[in-house]
């Protein structure tokens, strides 16, 4: 059972994606957890072969349990297997989740491996970059059968020593929770407790120097707590698993109040450990409103574009250009992240928000942004969101603007460094050359860490934003 | 299409968007973004779902005209 945030330590399987005999490997979607906040997807964190579902459906068990057990040889694989590697050694899925690569299904994760193709090397022409059936078997016509032996699945490095192997590090329970709710590792650890053993320590050491996330090992605090209470919806539809559930083990009581101590406790070391500062700028809209309006006059419905979109792919771009709002601070310095994975703020019925990532939202057309904002809020609202969603931001955005809030001043997500916050979009007096008109504007916020970033950087990124939105045919 | 029609249209529509909300409690003056809680997401869907079932495209210079439940009946009334 992964952490899937910081302060989660149970989790309950409510679907099984795989079953026994099923070939999954890293990052392959491999059940459905209900936690207190959400119902999320789960991946594999282990290549090969699916031995044993450890854990029942509606069983709830502690963060670190091991859900299934998956034998890692494809000689067990029914069809053609080229070069099984020679050991066969089950283990349990580890308790922490590595990034996710290419989404690959298990079905045509199968028949990669039973074609001999390595889907690490081609490219995903799926939805998301997801590898399909089609890619696989092109790849597999495309590659000469003589010129290269027929590479098995490539295993990629495995950071986890032998130790593992021959059964369960050793640790204290307290540590093993420590790890699980910190989402550390215990077999990359060097104990040095009693015979080896992690303790508490080692944990805390861990988890204080590793990598940013989006490098091996990392997990930022997944917790669906944001900035701010309120948002742009208080209810949401129940997920399907937790209403059959509701009133039998996490009554709706129990459920808000872990949210709410979820909520205090992110936002109360936010307040402690960053020191905040806050600025707001008034951003023309009138150029991109004018532009949208008239794109979404020859639209039909499903096409058309809300000003989000626009200001979000605003927010994403302007990013790139002071990189000093996007990243994370960990380990006492900041590391900025080449990519920029935003978080947006969507309210839940409990009256918490969870704040999933849009990947690499720099890089999307306005459609495809539109398309994945539109997708990305349902399946929140619904309690659908996958882990690395939830462990990916770099910068959020609360757009509190549908409530009718004027701006926002929010608090940073820690790790991240920056908080952009969007009020009302509405016509404003606006004066300009001597001359005063009506035009539609947005008051923009950001509150940004001061040991990143001083409040010039943070007025260049707001000034930025409101420079792109004014040729929004370029975004 | 009679108020009757329309009326009904609205509510089937509001089901699929916002099934959250108790469309028996809901007056019809209710404001949909302030009242009902949707947001420019869940209301693009609402006029999406409308356009689907009743075939009535509401382009956006109308979406002030449709605000409340009673002035999107109306609107529905007077177009589908």
């Amino acid at each position: 059972m992964p952490s899937l945030g910081a302060d989660m330590d149970h989790g309950k399987i409510v679907e099984w994606l795989v079953k026994p005999g099923d070939y999954v490997r890293r990052g392959d979607l491999v059940a459905v957890v209900d936690t207190d906040k959400t119902v999320m997807d789960i991946e594999s964190f282990q290549e090969g072969v699916v031995a044993e579902l450890l854990v029942g459906l509606n069983q709830t068990v502690p963060v670190g349990t091991p859900v299934a057990r998956i034998t890692q040889t494809p000689a067990e694989v029914p069809g053609p297997t080229p070069e099984a590697p020679p050991a066969s050694v089950a283990r349990p899925v580890a308790a922490v989740p590595p990034p996710a690569p290419a989404p690959v299904a298990p079905p045509v994760r199968h028949l990669a491996h039973r074609l001999g193709v390595d889907t690490d090397r081609i490219h995903g022409t799926g939805r998301l970059g997801a590898i399909t059936r089609a890619d696989v078997e092109h790849a597999a016509a495309s590659r000469s059968d003589s010129a290269r032996p027929a590479a098995g699945p490539v295993r990629r490095g495995r950071a986890e020593p032998d130790r593992e192997e021959s059964g369960r590090v050793r640790a204290a329970p307290r540590a093993r929770r420590l790890a699980a709710e910190l989402g550390v590792d215990l077999s990359t650890l060097d104990g040095t407790g009693p015979d080896g053993a992690v303790t508490v320590r080692d944990v805390q050491r861990a988890a204080d120097t590793r990598e940013v996330p989006g490098a091996p090992l990392a997990e930022p605090p997944a917790a669906p707590a944001a900035p701010e209470q309120g948002g742009q919806r208080q209810t949401v539809a129940e997920p399907p698993a937790q209403a059959q559930q509701a009133g039998t083990e996490t009554p709706a009581t129990d459920r808000t109040a872990a949210l709410r101590r979820a909520i205090g406790s992110l936002m109360s070391r936010s307040k402690q450990t960053i020191p905040h500062y806050y600025l707001s700028a008034t951003l023309d809209l009138r150029a991109a409103m004018d532009w949208m309006q008239h794109v979404n006059a020859q639209r039909p419905v499903a096409a058309r574009l809300v000003p989000s979109a626009l200001l979000l792919k605003a927010a994403a771009l302007a990013a790139r250009d002071v990189p000093e709002v996007n990243g994370f601070y960990v380990d006492d310095e900041f590391r900025p992240s080449p990519a920029v994975h935003l978080g947006v703020a969507v309210a839940l019925r409990q009256g918490g928000l969870v704040a999933p990532a849009l990947h690499d939202a720099d890089t999307l057309t306005l459609d495809e942004l539109m398309a994945q904002l539109r997708d990305l809020v349902g399946r929140a609202r619904a309690g659908r969101l996958q882990r690395a969603e939830m462990a990916d931001p770099t910068l959020t955005v609360t757009n509190l603007g549908d409530l009718g809030v004027d701006c926002v001043f929010g608090v940073i997500y820690p790790p991240q460094v920056a908080l952009l916050g969007l009020g009302r979009v509405q016509e404003q007096p606006w004066a300009e050359n001597g001359m005063l008109g009506v035009r539609y504007a947005v008051t923009a916020t950001l509150s940004a860490d001061h040991r990143v970033s001083d409040g010039l950087r943070g007025g260049r990124y707001l000034a930025r934003i409101g420079e792109l939105l004014q040729t929004p045919e370029e975004l | 299409m009679n108020e009757q029609d329309a009326r009904e249209a609205v509510r089937a529509a509001l089901r699929k968007v916002a099934p959250e909300v108790e469309l028996d409690d809901v007056d019809g003056g209710a404001r949909l973004r302030q009242d009902l809680e949707l947001d420019s997401l869940d209301f693009l869907r609402l006029v999406e779902v409308i356009d689907t079932d009743t075939g009535v495209d509401i382009p956006e210079r109308d979406y002030p005209a449709v605000a409340t439940v009673d002035g999107l009946v109306g609107y529905l009334g007077s177009h589908g």
